[in-house]
């Protein structure tokens, strides 16, 4: 039976997932070993299914839909992949933590820096609110693998799939695999 | 010259007096991770990445100072210190900003060399994220305070090399930071003559060239001892 195989895009610059896409011909590989059964870059689907058995999650936790979703991730994911150093450091979304809150993060950026015309973004139920701190995923959830990298290269990433799809751990050592940045 | 045998992983070695056990180890090809260790800078065993464990001895002690003795037994690589030494790198990136992405030091850093050499593929301590200054006063070089991770060579290459001594450590705990001069902005500190060394020895990103941008910078700390060696054979040019 297939895999069932998800990807999802939280806190990050979507490098992640455009690393992923440079995997080229080996996705047509990977899309005959696994059903895509999420993901922003090869799926439609807007809700996170059941009995999923990996999913790559890219991006660290920054506002209520991060959350959100990362707790209904790991509820029905079997293996819970951190992609990337946003999901495992919180990387460069974390560095507003500095700044200690949402709401300074909110002035610095749409009064202190704006050009006279300003106004903080007020959208109940359409702009998720910012959480205080910017976390990496398992300060939240348990995570079953680390796949570090600002992105994780596209070899990188099939390195780690390729066992991972066989139901071997990846070998995760060397700057080829860990190497952060 | 008197010579003592002591076993390094159970290799015996036969070393003169007084030298050290980190240089004894590489000496017979045994490696142990340092970062504040620099050849031509005086050791102060600030990082604590080379602790080794010796039999008799209930404390780690660190192989940048202690010096070699007879019968030592010598372990550098239990599951002990394997453990200690990831643990020692999780905590200099979870206690700083260390954004290896868009760091000047990108992929010619020291402690992201270690931190794949003990591999740490995450940290198991939670970030701080401290609030931490940039000093960008003087007019080539600029220093990161969140890319610090206190090492010192700076402060010392400074003193015991360049001898103009800019650099000191200020403050202690949480708080405690590289200064220049009397804790002022490095650009209004007369006694810097300029030289860079301070910047070709940083382990980091945290001291760097106003020129480099992203994964720019590559210092070469090994020039230090290089000049060092220089200057003690009397061999420097004009």
């Amino acid at each position: 039976m297939k895999l069932r195989f998800a990807t999802v895009w939280l806190a990050g610059c979507s490098g992640c997932h455009m690393s992923f896409l440079d995997l080229d011909e080996w996705l047509i590989e990977l899309a005959q070993r696994v059903d895509v059964v999420f993901s922003p870059v090869a799926s439609d689907i807007k809700t996170y299914p059941e009995d999923v058995d990996v999913c790559l999650v890219e991006g660290g936790v920054a506002n209520a839909d991060n959350l959100e979703l990362i707790l209904q991730v790991r509820a029905r994911t079997r293996l819970l992949v951190s992609f990337g150093d946003c999901a495992i450091t919180a990387n460069v979304p974390g560095m507003r933590n500095r700044l200690e809150g949402a709401e300074p993060v909110l002035r610095r950026g749409y009064l202190e820096l704006a050009d006279g015309s300003g106004q903080l973004p007020h959208a109940p139920g359409l702009v998720p609110d910012l959480l205080e701190r910017v976390l990496p995923l398992h300060e939240l959830v348990p995570v079953d693998h680390y796949l570090p990298g600002c992105p994780p290269s596209a070899a990188r990433i099939r390195a780690f799939l390729e066992p991972l799809l066989r139901g071997e751990p990846p070998l995760m050592e060397g700057a080829a695999m860990i190497r952060f940045g | 010259m008197s010579v003592r045998t002591l076993s390094i992983n159970g290799h015996a070695v036969a070393m003169a007096t007084g030298t050290t056990l980190l240089a004894a180890a590489r000496e017979v090809g045994v490696p142990i991770p340092t970062l504040c260790h620099l050849e031509g800078l005086s050791p102060v065993a600030a990082c604590r990445l080379c602790l080794v464990e010796i039999e008799g001895s209930g404390k780690l002690q660190p192989a940048c100072l202690t010096p070699v003795a007879e019968g030592m037994v010598v372990h550098t690589d239990t599951p002990r210190l394997q453990d200690y030494r990831r643990t020692v790198i999780e905590m200099l990136f979870t206690e700083g900003n260390h954004v290896c992405a868009i760091c000047v030091a990108n992929g010619h850093c020291e402690l992201q060399d270690r931190a794949v050499e003990v591999g740490m593929d995450h940290s198991r301590l939670p970030y701080r994220h401290p609030d931490r200054p940039v000093d960008l006063s003087h007019p080539l070089f600029g220093l990161d305070h969140n890319r610090c991770i206190l090492c010192t060579r700076c402060v010392r290459v400074c003193d015991e090399v360049e001898g103009a001594h800019v650099w000191d450590v200020g403050w202690r705990g949480e708080h405690c930071r590289i200064i220049a001069g009397l804790n002022e902005p490095w650009g209004a500190v007369d006694a810097c003559t300029d030289c860079g060394k301070c910047v070709q020895v940083c382990p980091t990103g945290a001291l760097f060239d106003k020129a480099d941008t992203t994964g720019e910078k590559h210092a070469d700390p090994a020039r230090l001892g290089a000049l060092v060696r220089a200057r003690a054979r009397g061999q420097q040019t004009r």
